[in-house]
């Protein structure tokens, strides 16, 4: 039985000018359902691919598809409010929790704030709270009701717990178990592989800006491709390609 | 002339102190004659070149014109020049050009428009001249200060992206934050005018020989005139630096100070 895609990439490519391609001829579809993890080693492409999603990023080659419609002829600020997303750091803006809230709806009903707090695992009583004042994991997740604010159809998490120490990321990862259960399929980017373990429905390993073969993708989550970590999201690395292409007819 | 004459001997006098300059590099092996005599040689030539035109400009019976040509090619120069010491800021001459040109048309509207001087070369070029030097030092600060807040906040605009906003509006607390920095320098020197230094123009007047209060006057306007032409050179470039820092889509370029 196959269902239509929450995303679709045909082709795509991700160039920075730099010359290195962040991503290039990625084709993957991502279910509708549940909480897909693009996995893979830093530099891999998977912030790039996620932020395709919600129109951060747009490709240089190929086309993106969000729910059978070409991404790029969305209206973006509508798309972002039906793709929420929330980012590697938490990002408080100035002001109380209410104020931070209030950017992402200005005129919503209180309870509409209280609603999102609740869903994100704080209290309306944080409401009062300056945000610069809150812990990571309370920031973080304060986050993630200010992008609940909009009502989003569809989460993007880029390795949202990485700056959370283990306990608070168990609780944010619970907390968006339970929202992928009541109806937000969501796609998580990390390349902690217990993690992935953990929150997987799906998974989707990318190894140098590409989908990996699978054998690499065996490779990876079998946590031998820790060598492959290595600077930022869009860096390509060379040493690793010899390896990998060495061994591919293995696979 | 007889001022000429004293122009001429004081060219001349100060020429030996450059030329003491060159000696003492060539016997000290410093390096820098060459340079030295070119800098002088061209400041003299550029000086001479400006000189002659300005006083077909500021001629009282040369068409007005001329002047308001000359504040043109002004114009022009201090968008290259903003150009020049903001090159990370992209699309900057054109919003410069936007910004000082249209400064300088609202304060000359303002000042010819309601008699406060007369509208002739000798009050347009000067006062052209003064509110562009002062509008262009705030216009740099205004859009290399505006690279830095986005570069330094991508994460939080980005956030705010996410969440619907468009570009401009998800910028408006860094172009703020960048638009106080830039204008903070003006309005701290209108703040402590007179306590401290006299300013220019009220020092020529009153050294040729016009009533202290009468300078005074002057010297007002003109700082109000600096005050509200940077003020409306930096909004400008604020708003037109912001437009060239997001795409049609509403995305955030990549910065010249990110790595990356």
């Amino acid at each position: 039985m196959s269902e239509a895609p929450l995303f679709e990439l045909e082709d795509v490519g991700v160039e920075f000018g730099t010359g290195a391609a962040a991503l290039d001829g990625v084709t993957v579809a991502l279910p509708d359902r549940g909480i897909t993890v693009l996995a893979g080693p830093s530099g891999s492409g998977k912030s790039t691919l996620l932020r395709l999603c919600n129109r951060l990023e747009v490709p240089t080659a190929g086309t993106v598809r969000f729910r059978g419609d070409d991404v790029a002829t969305l209206d973006p600020l509508a798309h972002r409010r039906r793709v929420g997303m929330v980012f590697q750091r938490p990002s408080p803006f100035p002001g109380t929790v209410a104020d931070n809230l209030r950017v992402a709806c200005a005129d919503a009903d209180p309870s509409l704030f209280a609603d999102a707090l609740d869903r994100a695992g704080l209290g309306r009583a944080f409401l009062d709270r300056r945000a610069d004042d809150l812990s990571g994991g309370e920031a973080q997740r304060m986050c993630l009701a200010r992008t609940l604010v909009t009502d989003p159809e569809v989460l993007l998490m880029d390795e949202p717990t990485s700056a959370l120490d283990p306990p608070t990321a168990t609780a944010l990862e619970r907390r968006a178990r339970m929202l992928a259960d009541a109806g937000v399929p969501m796609i998580w980017v990390t390349h902690d592989l217990a993690q992935v373990e953990r929150i997987a429905d799906e998974v989707i390993v990318l190894v140098d800006g590409r989908v990996a073969n699978e054998h690499e993708r065996l490779h990876f989550l079998r946590g031998e491709a820790h060598a492959h970590d290595h600077g930022a999201d869009g860096e390509i690395d060379g040493e690793i390609d010899g390896e990998i292409d060495g061994d591919e007819d293995g696979a | 002339m007889p001022t000429a004459d004293v122009g001429f001997v004081g060219v001349a006098a100060s020429l030996v102190l450059v030329a003491v300059a060159v000696v003492l590099s060539l016997r000290q092996g410093l390096g820098f004659e060459r340079t030295l005599a070119w800098a002088a040689l061209r400041a003299f030539v550029q000086l001479v070149a400006v000189g002659s035109a300005l006083t077909l400009v500021l001629d009282d019976d040369a068409p007005v014109v001329y002047a308001l040509l000359w504040v043109a090619g002004m114009v022009v120069v201090a968008a290259a020049t903003v150009r020049a010491r903001a090159p990370e800021v992209p699309g900057v001459f054109l919003v410069a050009l936007l910004a000082l040109g249209g400064a300088a048309t609202a304060s000359h509207l303002v000042l010819f428009g309601l008699g406060v001087f007369p509208f002739r070369p000798v009050a347009i070029v000067p006062l052209a001249g003064m509110l562009l030097g002062n509008s262009m030092a705030s216009t740099v600060s205004a859009a290399r200060r505006l690279v830095v807040e986005l570069a330094d906040h991508r994460l939080e605009v980005e956030a705010r992206l996410a969440l619907g906003q468009p570009g401009t509006v998800a910028a408006r607390p860094y172009v703020r934050a960048a638009l106080r920095t830039a204008l903070t320098t003006q309005i701290e020197s209108t703040k402590t005018v007179g306590l401290i230094a006299l300013p220019g123009t009220m020092t020529g007047l009153i050294l040729a020989g016009v009533d202290p209060v009468d300078a005074v006057l002057v010297q007002v306007i003109v700082m109000y005139l600096i005050l509200g032409s940077t003020a409306v050179a930096t909004a400008v470039v604020g708003i037109g630096v912001t437009r060239r820092l997001f795409t049609p889509d509403h995305r955030l370029v990549r910065l010249a100070r990110e790595p990356g």
